[in-house]
């Protein structure tokens, strides 16, 4: 039950994902990061099958820093949507990708951008995006209180709603988010929002020493 | 629900008296969920010449992509932009050349000829092509604008009564079919002058 979701506010983008890292009915960990910062102004928001994710998301990050290396400039946000783009159309017909993405950005003339890209490879910018089950809780949630030019405060507390209603909606929804933001700062991780702390769930208990059991 | 379903899409063109008009609805959707209410399904190739793509959207932005390409390199070698006719053939060759893997959009095309002749036509996802006279249509609101057409279009429309016409009929069909709609987006195209213009229908 993975849930990405992203919104553009007044100046900055907002990417928020689960940290479930499932198979099956078995939670490996609540701290899986899924939105990766693909360079100092975007950020990836990836759902989908684990392998494909971790792998497409790992080679787009390679060719947005090759790009630079090369060049010497940074690809601007639209650039690497179609450039991500075009990677799933390829694949679509030889070995598709099953990876779900939103690509979130800030370009200097431009300002904050967020792209929807599905595992099909339908690009399309957005101000508000989401997949998985959770996309029709955040979605309509969104569509209700989102407006243009938000203030960072305010997006907060719209993602907080968004989060509130994935948790009491969603019958097997994460307990854990992550919120990354990307602003003309750059990307970096804004929040956690968590139920489940992870060092909790396996403390690090002192092994009793052989020759004390008792009987 | 078949893939041409997924994203849910309507095109349809209508040819006047020495102009055209081609619209389409504005829904990108994902089966029953709207992502988008701003999807740009009609592209231009040139400014006389127009095609809608229907079906998938993934399809529709490679094909639209890849013919901007074929019409730039034709433009290159030739000096000159391509006519509808041989565009038609163009779109209808690069469609079958995928015969057992194709692309899943089914393309409108509507433009102006050399002598300024309106020319519309449509075609499967296979490249099999339908010239009209009057009217062609396509996408999963595609009944419902054949209907639609049918009874409210006339020979020889003035570019104003094209226009509103245009969009009637396409607000009308998009009304019955849930996949489709969310606003309209209509190119009036004459000899001199091209109109576009965003249609504000039923929001649903």
């Amino acid at each position: 039950m993975e849930c990405v979701f992203g919104l553009v506010g007044d100046g900055f983008a907002l990417v928020v994902a689960d940290t479930s890292a499932v198979n099956s009915i078995l939670v490996h960990k609540t701290d899986e990061d899924k939105v990766m910062l693909l360079d100092s102004h975007k950020l990836l928001g990836a759902s989908g099958e684990a392998g494909d994710r971790v792998q497409f998301t790992e080679y787009i990050q390679k060719n947005v820093h090759l790009y630079q290396f090369r060049n010497g400039i940074p690809l601007t946000t639209s650039a690497t949507a179609n450039f991500t783009r075009g990677e799933l159309a390829t694949a679509l017909r030889k070995r598709p990708y099953s990876v779900n993405v939103l690509l979130a950005g800030y370009d200097k003339d431009i300002g904050p951008s967020l792209y929807y890209i599905d595992y099909l490879a339908t690009l399309h910018k957005v101000e508000k995006g989401a997949f998985g089950y959770g996309s029709f809780f955040s979605l309509s949630t969104m569509d209700r209180h989102y407006h243009s030019g938000m203030s960072l405060e305010a997006a907060i507390i719209l993602v907080d709603q968004c989060i509130k209603e994935i948790r009491s909606r969603l019958v097997i929804s994460p307990p854990n988010f992550i919120i990354k933001i990307v602003d003309k700062d750059g990307a970096r991780e804004c929040a956690w929002r968590e139920t489940i702390n992870e060092a909790e769930v396996a403390p690090a208990e002192a092994i009793p020493e052989a020759g004390t059991v008792t009987a | 629900m078949s893939i041409f379903e997924y994203n849910g899409s309507a095109v349809v063109a209508m040819v006047g008296k020495n102009c055209f008009a081609i619209a389409s609805d504005r829904r990108l959707g994902v089966n029953l969920q709207t992502i988008a209410t701003d999807f740009q399904r009609i592209h231009k190739i040139h400014p006389k010449l127009y095609i809608g793509l229907s079906g998938l959207a993934t399809d529709v932005q490679t094909l639209s992509q890849k013919l901007a390409f074929r019409h730039k390199l034709y433009v290159l070698r030739e000096e000159r932009d391509m006519r509808p006719e041989t565009f038609a053939s163009l779109v209808s060759a690069l469609l079958y050349e995928k015969r057992f893997g194709p692309y899943l959009c089914m393309p409108v095309i509507a433009g102006l000829g050399d002598d300024n002749v309106p020319f519309i036509c449509t075609m499967d996802c296979l490249g099999a092509k339908e010239l009209a006279k009057d009217f062609v249509v396509s996408g999963t609101a595609s009944e419902s604008l054949y209907g639609a057409c049918e009874s409210m279009f006339k020979a020889d429309m003035e570019p104003d009564e094209l226009f509103e016409t245009i969009s009637q009929a396409l607000l009308a069909s998009v009304d019955r079919d849930c996949l489709s709609g969310w606003g309209g987006h209509v190119l009036l195209v004459t000899p001199t002058e091209v109109h576009e213009k965003t249609l504000k229908g039923r929001m649903d």
